[in-house]
Order: structure tokens, then C-alpha cells, then sequence
């Protein structure tokens, strides 16, 4: 296109008089501006389209996941007739038997064997330690009536936040008729209310979604990434250091520094089996472990802080370091009393742009055994512990629906915590970016 | 002492040496009349001290920590009886696994008999007094390194020489963390894949055409045989990767240019983080949103126009991949159209070219170098890319190039058959690392040439 302009200008002005090079131009300049236009169209689309994507992303997640802050619980008169609690060990008595003649009572004319199990099945198995919680927290008089709002089964709950529909054929719902009238008499007698999920954020993994939580994940994330940021946090910083005050120019620093690019953009999935093979087959350490899988993720996330350091080295002017060489400090006084403390808050961000890559992370986790199913909440470095992407991998497995919608939950938590991350990071970089 | 309390002991012996030193530094100083006097400042001798304290207790509780466990299993396994040794390796390793099981309080395979209980105790009894030993000897150890620099404190001790001489070497050592990563991943996938190549020929995994991991426990077990030709599983990568990139080169590149050309400052800054957002999403969301709703999606769509369309489609995998990889093409292409000197936009310019006729013309073509390596790079991510595929691809390995059939990728086999019960014995679980191998040879590759082609670019416009 500019080629054939640029000759017809040449051609004109050497034979003026017949075709002028300026008709040529903008017999062309309709068909070019209309290309211009379409040019610019397809950017702006493009554009449009991966902000579309994120906005469906978050709005699927989100839409699929608010409900899951809320919990349904039922409302169950609980009469505590003589020698149904343990005088000696309360702690031992038949919580679940109590429960049951409890729920019994409330519906008398349920007398069928199957009907009764169906019936249970309406609550959830863990309103017996609700129960046993209340009575060893505050042992009641014998002969009472408690009065409990315990947790619904996951089934129940799906159904009154309208996830599982009524008015479909029988066979297609995970509630029969008769469960459907017995939830029907409860909503009646105003025994049904949504609460507030406390559980999500206290317990640990479970089978049953209504008992499951985050925060055993949490915790298992809070150890591993502590783990991470106290080994790669100096290592990487020394490193840096290293390469950029310190290294004189021949092989072997040419060598460290392919070896960080090539790391940089090898697969994680590689340095979980660099995991698997080296510290669980050959030191030993314990599978499912955040100290493991900080190793792991140290190593991975190892080669970012490093470039972002390195980059933050460079931004230091080198007068300052002439000047402090100029008073008599020696190169290590240079780098440690002010070098560093210039190029420490770039650093920082590039640390914490790391550890917010290494808390999303989690094929080379699924590698040393961190996918195991994890009840207990972790105390402690060497306890087996599940960080939160595997855990919404593992509830993002399951099939109940109720698993769908505390999955999009973790993972509004997960992104919660990610956002936050990157804005102090994004704070810091404004706050303390200086130009010189 | 357990091995956190120890490391704390001993960080609190360094900072006590730190204090020793430098007042031994300051009340020499003192006595000869002022700092001056010193070779170093005060601090210098505190931190040699310090240095001394710590560095080599702590390095030889390091190397007792990596050996403990498996000297502490020989140990315990020459001192099992005769009849327990004597058996054939498999089994011993089965045992000493149950010990170590019974020790930890975990689940046992079989009954727990008198010799196990027995073999667990020496265990205890021998990690404990591993421990003492190892706590008495650190500490030992640190005391004498802090006393003997102590002793050593004198104006004319090059103090600050030798701690930068220390400090040094840790940077040193910090720096080569990277070396010994690179030759940690080749040797221990390298390792295991030679013992695959043992059992497999390479040929036969390179280019045999039916992947089925699955080996026969028993003999007359049906439908396991155990085959492990590689090229479906390698197909179906370069196809989930394909469609990839497919998305997310035009869109990404068509974004970069979009941006660092056409949009002003404040469209900018509202796009660029949106895009980091993007960036920033973790890979098990995009799975997640891959399978719970893409998926489906496409399944419902293709029923509409009467496509039979699988639920593990090749299409929803890489649909959402490429989404995932548009803004790391965007941010790479963006950095390298930003390179290209402003004289050739304005030398385009300037003899009438459109803003569109500049970038076609004279900026892609001047940029290409680093739009192809970012592209590599790219491609190199996207066959390393784990969740979406493990969670919307699928497992079955079928040599096909229809999109909308499902197909598996290297990564996905090597997470089916390492998660769950390993056995460091059977092709099945050494299959994996030889996948691994696959993989880092991939993208080391992709990568190698994609860094070159950048630095080349650079090199032509710095």
C-alpha cells in the first residue's frame, strides 16, 4: 500500500500533466479509511472480548457461589427425658438416638421403617454434636425441652435456595413427595430459616457439604505459604544481589542466569515432580505437608522475585552507589546500606506478585500428595494439610450440587485473598515508586 | 528437641553471640582509646561472632536433618531378625513402610504382628536418641564456634573483611539455588525415566499408538494390558494447545496493538489491570469454570444444531485455555511493539500511511522477532498448562483431531497416574516421569528458542 504511493508520487512529478499522484491517493483514501476503521474495530473487539470473558467469569462464580454464605437451619424441640444424658460422662451419651426421637416426636404419624430413614435424612448427621456442643457447654436440667436450631441436610438446603425445583417429576430430584410435604409442614410452622454460614469458615473438609469448610484450607495455605515466603523471600534477594552488584562477567553467572529464564517458563507441574522425587523419595520428608509444599512452590516461584529484584537493582542510579563508594564504604557496605533499602520496596512488590502465584498454585501440589481428603484443621508444619486451590479442586470433583456452590464460594475467597495481594502490591509500587 | 525448637535455640545463641562480640569489641576499644582504634566497627565483630555461632551448627543440622530418616531405617533394619531380612526386597520395603506407619500412628497394610511392634519401638527409641544426639552436638558446636571467635577479639582482627568474605559465599551459594533446581529436575525425572525405558522401549513409547497406563495386578485380569505408546497423548496436547492458541494469539496480539496504539491513557489504565486480573486468575478457577459451565455449554449448543458433542470436549479445554493465555500474549507483544522505535512509526507516517497501514506494515513486520518468541513462549505454557485439562479434559486417550471429541494431555496423565497409590516399581508410575521428561524437553526447548528470538529483537532496537 505505502509502496505504490510512494512511487506514483515519484511518477507524477516526473510527467506532471496527466494523471496527478493526489486523484490516485484519494480515489484509494475511502477503501483505506473503511480498512482503518475495520482495523480498529477488531482491537476494540478483541479487547471487549477478554473483558467480557472476566466479567462472565466473575459474574458465573459469583452467582453460583452467594448462596453458599448462607446456610439453612431447622428449628427441632429437643425434650431431654430422664437417663437420656450420661450423668457421669455426658460426653458419651446417644446424641444421634436423641436427635432422632426429637425429630420423631414432631412428626408422630411417621411409623414406616423406610419412612422414618427418609425422614431423617432431612437433617444433617452433624446436628447430634450440635446437640452434644450445647449440652456439655451448658449441661440442662433433666426433663426439659431444648429448643435447637440444628443443621439441615444439604438436600434441604439446596431446596430452599431454590437450586433444586418442586415442581419437576419425582424421579428427577434428590427429595421425594412425602419428604417434600414433611419440609412443607416445617416452612408452616416457620421451624425453616437461612442463616449465616459459620461452619464454611471454621470447619475443616467433610463428605457432607453442609459440614464443610474453608478454614482448614486456609490454615493449611496461611503454613505453606509461610514456609515459601521465609525461604525464597532472602534467597531470592541474595541472588539478585549477587547477580547484579556483585557478578563478573563470564560463564558461569551466563549460566545462572539462563537457568532462571528457562525455570521461569518451565512447566509447575515439572517442579512437583522434582517434589515427589527428590524431597518425598529421596530426603523422606512427610507427604501432604505445608513444609513440602513450600519447598515446592519456593522453587517455582523462586526465578519471578529474582527478575523483579534484579529489575529493582537496576532502577537504583549509580551515583548513589559512586557516592557512597566516594566516602569510603566498602562494595558490601554499598549494597547493604543503600542500595538495598532503595530497591526494597520494588523488591517487596515482586515478592508479593510471586507469593500471590504461588498461593493459586496447584498441579505441583496434586504431585506430593497434598490432595489427600483432610478433615482435621493443621497446627503446624508437618501436619497433613490441604491448601485452598485443592481444595476447590477436590469439592469441584464431587458430585452433590451443594459442593458447586461452596466451590464458587472458596473460590471467591481465594480470589479475595489473591485481589488483595496484588493491591498492595499495585499501593506500594505508586507509593514508593520514585523516578530519578 | 524437636528440630523447630532446636533452630530457634540456636537463632537465640546467634543474637546472644552477636551481643557477646560486640561488647568484647567495644570494651577492647575502650582500653585502646576509641573506635578508631579497631580494625572494624563493633558491629563487624558481633556479627562475626554471630556468623560463627550459627553457620556451622546449622549446616551439619542440616545434613543430619536430610539423612536422619534413612539411617535411622538401616539401623533399624539390621537389627530386625534373621527370618524378616531375608525376604525378598518388595516385601522388606512393604515392612519397613508398615513400621514407619505404626510409628507415625497411620494406617497399617495388614496385621500389625509382634516383630512390627517391636521393630517400631527400636524406631522410637532409636529417633530419639537421634535427636539427642543431634541437639547436644548443634549445640556443642555453636557454644564453641561462639567462644572461639570470642577468644579471637582483638583490635586487630580484620573483622569486617571476613564477614563480607562469609557473606559473600551465602550470596553465592543463594545464586546457584537456581543451577542446582535445573539439575534436581533433570536428574530425578531423568532417573526414574531411564527405569521406564528399562521396562518400555523408548521406540515403543515414542511412537506406539495406544495409550492404557492401566497394568494387570492379577494375571487373568481383562482389559489392562498395560500399553504405553505415547503419540495419542502427545496428539491430544498439540490439539487442546492449538485451539489455545488459536484463541489467544489473534485476541492477544489484536489487544496489544489495540492498546499501546490506539487507546488513550485513561482506556489504558482501566484495561491493563482488567487484564491482570485476568492474568492473576488462578488455573484451578479456569478449570472449575471449564468444566461447570463452558463445557456444557458447548454440549447444549452442538445438541442444538444436532452435534454430538462430548462432555470432555477438546473444545471447552482449550477455549478457556486460550482465555487464560491472552493477556501473557498481550503483556509479551504489548513490551516487544513498544520497543519499535517511534522514528519508523513517524517515517510511516509521514509519507501517508493510516495508523492501520503503519502497524501492518512497518511495526508487526518490525516486531516480529519478538511477537514469534512471545508466541513460543506461549505455546510452551499452554502444553504445560495442568488444571483446566485435568479438570474439562479427559482421560481417555483417543488419536483424533475432532475437536469436539475428548482427548488427553500429557499433563493430565502424568497427574491420573502419579495421585493416588504409587508404586516406584511398575511402569505405571515411572510412566509419568517419563511424560515429565517429554514435557521439560518440550518446553525447554520452545522456550530456549522463543528467548533467543527475543533477545535478538532487543538487541536489534537497544
Amino acid at each position: 500500500m505505502i509502496k505504490s504511493t510512494k512511487k506514483s508520487v515519484v511518477g507524477s512529478s516526473a510527467s506532471s500533466g496527466r494523471i496527478k499522484a493526489i486523484d490516485i491517493v484519494n480515489k484509494g483514501l475511502k477503501r483505506r479509511y473503511r480498512k482503518e476503521k475495520r482495523f480498529r474495530l477488531y482491537g476494540m473487539l478483541s479487547i471487549l472480548a477478554s473483558v467480557a470473558f472476566l466479567a462472565f467469569l466473575l459474574t458465573s462464580i459469583v452467582f453460583n457461589g452467594y448462596s453458599a454464605f448462607l446456610q439453612t437451619y431447622i428449628k427441632l424441640d429437643v425434650p431431654l427425658e430422664a437417663g437420656m444424658i450420661d450423668k457421669q460422662e455426658p460426653g458419651r451419651s446417644d446424641f444421634q438416638g436423641i436427635i432422632k426421637s426429637a425429630i420423631r416426636s414432631y412428626y408422630p404419624e411417621v411409623t414406616e421403617r423406610q419412612d422414618k430413614r427418609e425422614l431423617y435424612a432431612l437433617f444433617s448427621s452433624g446436628a447430634a454434636f450440635q446437640l452434644r456442643d450445647t449440652v456439655l457447654s451448658n449441661p440442662p436440667e433433666e426433663g426439659t425441652t431444648l429448643s435447637l436450631w440444628v443443621l439441615a441436610d444439604d438436600d434441604v438446603d439446596m431446596l430452599m435456595k431454590g437450586h433444586m425445583k418442586r415442581d419437576v417429576p419425582e424421579g428427577s430430584r434428590r427429595l421425594n413427595d412425602k419428604q417434600l410435604r414433611w419440609i412443607e409442614r416445617l416452612e408452616a410452622d416457620k421451624r425453616v430459616e437461612k442463616r449465616f454460614n459459620t461452619t464454611f469458615f471454621s470447619a475443616g473438609d467433610s463428605r457432607e457439604p453442609e459440614l464443610a469448610g474453608i478454614w482448614g484450607a486456609v490454615k493449611g495455605s496461611i503454613y505453606t505459604m509461610l514456609v515459601t515466603l521465609a525461604l525464597s523471600f532472602p534467597i531470592g534477594i541474595c541472588a539478585a544481589v549477587y547477580l547484579e552488584e556483585f557478578a563478573p562477567k563470564n560463564l558461569a553467572t551466563d549460566f545462572i542466569e539462563v537457568n532462571i529464564n528457562n525455570l521461569a517458563a518451565v512447566p509447575s507441574i515439572v517442579f512437583g515432580l522434582l517434589g515427589l522425587a527428590v524431597f518425598l523419595n529421596f530426603f523422606g520428608m512427610p507427604r501432604s505437608t505445608p513444609l513440602v509444599g513450600g519447598i515446592v512452590l519456593m522453587l517455582m516461584t523462586l526465578p519471578t522475585i529474582i527478575i523483579a529484584s534484579r529489575a529493582a537493582l537496576k532502577a537504583v542510579p549509580p551515583s548513589i552507589r559512586e557516592a557512597a563508594l566516594g566516602v569510603g564504604s566498602s562494595k558490601l557496605q554499598v549494597v547493604a546500606s543503600h542500595v538495598l533499602p532503595l530497591a526494597l520496596p520494588g523488591m517487596l512488590t515482586g515478592t508479593i506478585i510471586g507469593m500471590a502465584q504461588a498461593l493459586g498454585e496447584t498441579a505441583p501440589l496434586l504431585m506430593i500428595g497434598m490432595v489427600a481428603f483432610i478433615v482435621d484443621i493443621p497446627g503446624g508444619f508437618t501436619d497433613p494439610a490441604a491448601v485452598m486451590p485443592v481444595q476447590i479442586y477436590l469439592w469441584a470433583d464431587s458430585p452433590e450440587r451443594a459442593f458447586v456452590e461452596r466451590t464458587s464460594a472458596a473460590i471467591m475467597v481465594l480470589l479475595a485473598f489473591l485481589i488483595s495481594m496484588n493491591a498492595v502490591a499495585v499501593v506500594m509500587r505508586k507509593r514508593f515508586e520514585r523516578r530519578w | 528437641m524437636s528440630p523447630l525448637l532446636l533452630f530457634l535455640l540456636l537463632l537465640l545463641l546467634s543474637v546472644t553471640g552477636f551481643f557477646i562480640g560486640r561488647r568484647k569489641a567495644v570494651s577492647l576499644a575502650k582500653k585502646a582509646g576509641g573506635t578508631s582504634r579497631l580494625h572494624s566497627l563493633p558491629v563487624y565483630y558481633g556479627t562475626l561472632t554471630a556468623f560463627w555461632c550459627c553457620l556451622p551448627a546449622f549446616f551439619m543440622f542440616l545434613i543430619w536433618l536430610s539423612f536422619e530418616q534413612s539411617i535411622i531405617t538401616w539401623l533399624m533394619v539390621a537389627d530386625l531378625p534373621e527370618q524378616a531380612r531375608a525376604l525378598p526386597p518388595a516385601r522388606l520395603n512393604v515392612l519397613i513402610s508398615d513400621i514407619q506407619g505404626l510409628v507415625n500412628g497411620n494406617i497399617v497394610s495388614g496385621e500389625v504382628t509382634p516383630l512390627m511392634r517391636s521393630a517400631a519401638e527400636h524406631y522410637i527409641s532409636l529417633k530419639g536418641i537421634s535427636q539427642m544426639i543431634t541437639s547436644v552436638m548443634v549445640l556443642v558446636v555453636a557454644i564453641a564456634g561462639m567462644l572461639m571467635v570470642h577468644r579471637q577479639i582483638k583490635p586487630e582482627l580484620r573483622a569486617r573483611n571476613q564477614v563480607e568474605k562469609v557473606v559473600m559465599g551465602l550470596l553465592v551459594v543463594c545464586s546457584t539455588i537456581a543451577i542446582f533446581t535445573t539439575v534436581g529436575i533433570v536428574l530425578s525425572i531423568l532417573y526414574e525415566a531411564v527405569r521406564f525405558f528399562q521396562q518400555i522401549p523408548v521406540t515403543d513409547f515414542l511412537f506406539g499408538l495406544e495409550w492404557s497406563p492401566q497394568m494387570a495386578i492379577r494375571e487373568d485380569q481383562v482389559g489392562s494390558s498395560g500399553a504405553f505408546g505415547a503419540v495419542p497423548v502427545f496428539a491430544g496436547t498439540i490439539l487442546i494447545s492449538a485451539i489455545a492458541m488459536f484463541i489467544a494469539a489473534p485476541i492477544g496480539l489484536m489487544s496489544a496493538i489495540f492498546l499501546s496504539e490506539y487507546a488513550d491513557r485513561r482506556l489504558r489504565s482501566v484495561v491493563k489491570p482488567l487484564l491482570e486480573i485476568l492474568a492473576g486468575v488462578p488455573t484451578v478457577v479456569y478449570g472449575f469454570f471449564a468444566a461447570l459451565v463452558v463445557a456444557p455449554l458447548i454440549r447444549n449448543s452442538g445438541a442444538q444444531f444436532g452435534i454430538d458433542v462430548s462432555s470432555e470436549s477438546a473444545l471447552a479445554a482449550g477455549l478457556v485455555m486460550g482465555v487464560m493465555i491472552i493477556p501473557f500474549v498481550s503483556s509479551l507483544s504489548d513490551d516487544v511493539i513498544n520497543a519499535v522505535p517511534q522514528s519508523l512509526r513517524d517515517g510511516a507516517y509521514s509519507v501517508g500511511a493510516t495508523r492501520s497501514e503503519t502497524i501492518k506494515d512497518v511495526l508487526v513486520p518490525a516486531a516480529l522477532p519478538g511477537i514469534v518468541g512471545g508466541l513460543l513462549l506461549a505455546v510452551s505454557r499452554a502444553i504445560g498448562e495442568t488444571m483446566i485439562v485435568v479438570m474439562a479434559a479427559g482421560l481417555s486417550a483417543n488419536l483424533t483431531a475432532n475437536p469436539l471429541q475428548a482427548v488427553t494431555t500429557v499433563t493430565v496423565q502424568i497427574v491420573t497416574l502419579l495421585v493416588g497409590d504409587q508404586e516406584f516399581d511398575s511402569p505405571k508410575t515411572l510412566a509419568a516421569f517419563a511424560l515429565g521428561l517429554v514435557l521439560f524437553i518440550g518446553t525447554l526447548l520452545l522456550n530456549i528458542i522463543a528467548l533467543t528470538f527475543v533477545r535478538k529483537y532487543r538487541e536489534r532496537y537497544d
